[in-house]
């Protein structure tokens, strides 16, 4: 869940009225949200670098909230706000447009085709006559970064870029060069560099370096230039300082370039509507035309506003109230969706705004009616579903089995099903090929390098951490082990296992032979060759002379299968 | 019963009040600690007599507290090793008792130094004749009489290590409520040897000692966690649901991430958390016409969805991994319910090892055990939902219902109007 920290005093300035922290509290909860944290920055860099860091660093009260991962609509202060006042009816939803410039043509972005090797959708806006104060513009930067974390996949799916649009002219052009052509200064630096020169000075920046290898190997690198030749950006890495914004700027233009077109309109649409608020027209949003290599035009950003029907039947049947046409609609609308009664009384019309790109089913509107009702309110009932239940076979033998091994003496180990080559192959004097066993890609350490084929490694790793227990040690483990299977779906199957291992200072062949026979007596199955068990000596198990095999085979008692002593 | 415990008796029989055990082994002349021996046995055997535990601090001389009181405190023998016509400092030095004997006697004023001597520094006697008190007071603890000297001369003679303070515990012993001089030996057990002859009705038994504990059984245990999880299954089996097959850790992207419309970029997807296999990379058979439709629905949207909008890719649905849940397997089960001729509601359950690729520490493992229920059928609410999970808790008897039903999230929507939930609940 991503965290949004906004300062106390201005949200409820925006608010309108104060909070305790218990109420406030609540009306997270009723919202869908979670008051995580109430802290300030001074106590942030204390608990992190100490009371001496955190000397001079601002008392000012920072709320932290934790907002569900899929709503971009509320990662900044403006969006919550916006979000909590039409939830308790204080506001209606704005009505966010895009219109067209006043005197002039739209600003125009042309993709060339050098950019489809590597980046190859841009899209673009305008926020004409805006006003920052230091508040809008912090928030403003950190929102762009909340949702390069979130939506944005840590810029790898869009990146976004802001200039100021008064210091360049269009029409822009977005294209790939290779890096060596690309010079300019990048945002708050003093001198030009070339692309291949900013990816070496970035390689020790704490925040860049981990975006460099994006687009590090390309053969050319993504670049946008305005019809002067400066470079506003070179996406995903960094801006241009030329266009860079300040609380002076009235007119933004804002790019994203990205590998996933429907993102790159989502997280456009985010930063758009988030900010013309300030606008001189509030909520308007001018538009940019975008070019494509194959000269087709698009402007954006697109703001679509999307219809949806449905019944307030459904919404009753589905949460389990029944609520009238007119509250359901009444519900909708204060969570953004804003809804509206049909001719037929019984049908409401919801629209889906643009800043709700997480409502992609009729089932989300649903969630949210029943949010807007209170979870807490929602009657519980039990479903009227009788059904009989069934163990699954094998899981009811290996539970009674588990039952009488420790009546018997023993006690029960639970292993990682998870562990290095060694564990199954060189520790039990075993070639790793033989063991067809199945091989992790991207363990951790080298702990989890393959999954298991025996428990006996388990065990035995339990035996030697409790060494300095009174001896002797009598343990078991019942559960799976992974073997290969080129006749399943995946290529791999588990095998139900039993184990056990008796440590002491002299061997003890006997009480796991008596354990043995025990267990044969419990599945009622008789020693003998033929129709019961008998144990003969195994080949390759070399370590201790009485390792033995089971060669079994069943009477009238059907082992489940899967099921291997 | 040993001399020295019969030797205390008759002494404890003799005596009005009580004896003293230091006392007694001087009386005796017998090490104390055999007699400690002695108290002991015979407390052992009940109420034959009583031992109250004493400590007296008393003050004995040190080696070197001895070595003064033979021979003269270090200054006195100074000051009588100085001849008439004085000795050089160096020469003095060079004695055992000289370097300590000089600071002191200089304080003391028993001799005077000549620093300017020829021939070097020379000390002078002062005095003819002196007053070892240092020796006296040392003569005097050694006799006994240390209650002579006053706290301070004492602690003074104790910084000086001459004199310690030494504790001696000892018991003061008097007769018990059952004292006698003979002691008859009592039984610990009843052994069939005793009854056969029925000798057992003139025995004493020891009385029981229930401050200690008993022999542990030597049993065998059943895992912690593994008990957890059977309560957990007997509360799924009361409450109708079945078991599911969810013996296979080997799952391929399909069925645990894309067929529960998990879009092909999330994060959850990644390296960092999810364990992907090398061998068997690849999953190789699927349902094809379900995955063409899982295909649809995340591309292009679908039974009422929008989907995600963007390329989906077989490659990535084929990877195999360890399953993060084992919600891909009520994703299979609900397939096969669907191609069931007539449906049939049904309410699954599993309780099986998961795996995430954490880093390990504390509170966070690598494989962990997940706990899952599907209920299928028409018409199911939320408020449905809520009510199996307030019957679970109430089951499980852990009494957490009403406020703290945390956050629901829909974590994800299957296709065909089937709604999957997933549910934290705040503890």
């Amino acid at each position: 869940m991503p965290t949004v920290s906004v300062k106390r005093d201005l949200l409820f300035h925006a608010l309108g009225r104060t909070y305790t922290d218990e109420e406030f509290d609540e009306l997270c909860f009723e919202f869908g949200l979670e008051l995580d944290e109430i802290t300030s920055e001074k106590d942030i860099i204390s608990r992190e670098q100490g009371d001496t860091k955190a000397e001079g660093a601002s008392d000012v009260i920072l709320y932290k909230i934790d907002v569900p991962a899929n709503r971009y609509d509320l990662l900044c202060l403006e969006g919550l706000v916006r979000g909590l006042q039409v939830f308790k009816q204080k506001m209606e939803a704005p009505r966010y447009r895009r219109v067209s410039p006043a005197s002039s043509e739209p600003q125009r972005l042309v993709i060339t085709k050098e950019t489809t090797a590597v980046r190859p959708h841009a899209v673009a806006a305008v926020l004409r006559n805006i006003t920052f104060t230091q508040e809008r513009y912090d928030s403003f930067i950190e929102l762009q970064e909340k949702l390069h974390q979130n939506v944005c996949r840590k810029r790898t799916l869009v990146a976004i870029g802001t200039h100021d649009l008064d210091t360049i002219s269009g029409p822009f052009t977005y294209t790939a060069k290779p890096p060596g052509d690309i010079r300019f200064k990048p945002l708050n630096q003093a001198k030009e560099y070339t692309a291949q020169e900013l990816m070496s000075l970035y390689k020790t920046d704490s925040h860049l370096r981990h975006y460099l290898h994006i687009i590090e190997d390309e053969a050319v690198y993504p670049v946008i230039y305005d019809s002067n030749g400066i470079v506003l950006s070179m996406p995903p890495i960094i801006n241009g300082d030329h266009s860079k914004i300040s609380l002076n700027t009235k007119n933004v233009f804002i790019e994203c370039t990205a590998t996933d077109l429907t993102k790159a309109k989502i997280v456009l649409d985010m930063m758009v509507t988030m900010f013309c608020e300030y606008c001189e027209e509030p909520f308007t949003v001018e538009e940019a035309e975008v070019v494509y290599p194959d000269g087709r035009t698009c402007q954006y950003p697109e703001l679509a506003y999307r219809k949806e029907t449905l019944s307030a039947d459904f919404i009753n049947r589905k949460v389990g109230i029944s609520e009238s046409t007119e509250h359901i609609a009444q519900l909708l609308t204060k969570m953004c969706l804003r809804s509206e009664v049909m001719s037929d009384g019984e049908q409401i019309e919801v629209e889906i705004p643009p800043t709700r790109s997480d409502v992609i089913h009729a089932c989300d509107i649903m969630e949210d009616a029943a949010m807007a009702y209170g979870f807490n309110n929602i009657p519980r009932t039990t479903p009227r579903t009788y059904t009989i239940a069934n163990q699954l076979p094998l899981n009811k033998l290996s539970e009674l089995l588990r039952q009488d091994l420790a009546a018997a003496g023993f006690t029960e180990a639970l292993t990682f099903a998870l562990c290095s080559q060694e564990d199954i192959a060189d520790k039990l004097l075993k070639n790793i090929s033989e063991t067809r066993a199945c091989r992790i890609s991207n363990p951790k350490t080298a702990e989890f390098q393959v999954a298991r084929t025996t428990l006996l490694s388990g065990l035995l790793k339990t035996v030697a951490a409790n060494r300095k227990m009174p001896l002797p040690l009598r343990l078991f483990e019942i559960s799976d082990v992974v073997l290969k299977d080129e006749s399943k779906d995946v290529g791999a199957r588990n095998n139900r296992r039993l184990c056990a291992v008796y440590y002491n200072k002299s061997p003890g062949f006997e009480v796991i032979h008596g354990l043995m026979d025990r267990v044969m007596q419990l599945l009622e199955i008789k020693p003998g060759q033929g129709n019961g068990y008998h144990i003969q000596a195994a080949d390759g198990f070399q370590f201790s002379p009485w390792c033995f095999q089971l060669p079994c085979q069943t009477g009238p008692t059907s082992l489940p299968s899967g099921a291997a002593v | 019963m040993s001399p020295a415990q019969e030797t205390l008796l008759r002494r404890v029989e003799k005596v009005d009040g009580g004896l003293d055990s230091q006392d007694v082994a001087t009386s005796l002349g017998v090490d104390h600690q055999a007699i400690v021996g002695a108290v002991k046995s015979l407390l052992a055997l009940g109420d034959v007599i009583s031992a109250e535990q004493r400590s007296s601090k008393h003050w004995e001389l040190t080696g070197e507290g001895c070595e003064i009181a033979e021979q003269g405190s270090h200054e006195a023998r100074v000051v009588s090793s100085i001849p008439e016509e004085g000795m050089p400092q160096s020469q003095l030095m060079k004695l055992a008792f000289g370097k300590v004997g000089f600071s002191k006697a200089m304080s003391n004023k028993w001799i005077r130094l000549d620093k300017g001597h020829e021939g070097g520094p020379r000390i002078f006697k002062t005095v003819e004749h002196l007053e070892d008190l240092v020796r006296d007071k040392l003569l005097l603890v050694q006799k006994g009489q240390a209650s002579q000297l006053e706290e301070k001369e004492k602690n003074e003679l104790k910084k000086r290590k001459l004199l310690s303070e030494v504790t001696v515990k000892s018991y003061w012993i008097t007769k018990g409520s059952c004292f006698s001089t003979t002691i008859t030996k009592q039984e610990t057990e009843l052994t069939p040897e005793m009854i056969a002859s029925g000798s057992w009705k003139e025995k004493k038994f020891k009385p029981y000692n229930f401050e200690a504990l008993g022999v542990a059984p030597d049993c065998g245990h059943l895992h912690p966690l593994m008990k957890v999880r059977t309560q957990f299954r007997q509360i799924f089996l009361e409450m109708g649901f079945t078991e599911m097959p969810t013996n296979n850790f080997i799952e391929s992207s399909f069925w645990n991430f894309d067929s529960l419309f998990q879009p092909q970029q999330h994060p959850a997807r990644d390296q960092h958390d999810t364990f992907f296999l090398s061998d068997p990379a690849q999953a190789h058979e699927f349902p094809q016409d379900y995955l063409e439709r899982v295909r649809k629905v995340h591309s292009e949207g679908g039974f009422g969805s929008q989907g995600y909008k963007y390329d989906w890719k077989i490659e990535e649905a084929q990877k195999n991994i360890l399953r993060t849940h084992t919600t891909a397997v009520s994703a299979r089960m609900l397939y096969k319910l669907a191609q069931q001729e007539k449906f049939t509601p049904v309410k699954y359950f599993s309780i099986d090892r998961v795996f995430r690729n954490e880093t390990l520490d504390a509170t966070h493992l690598a494989e962990f055990h997940q706990i899952e229920g599907v209920v299928a059928d028409y018409g199911l609410t939320l408020g449905d939902l809520m009510g199996i999970l307030h019957q679970f808790f109430n089951k499980l008897g852990e009494g957490s219902t009403s406020q703290g039903w945390g956050q629901f999230h829909s974590f994800n929507s299957l296709p065909g109007n089937v709604i999957q939930f997933k549910f934290e609940v705040g503890l």
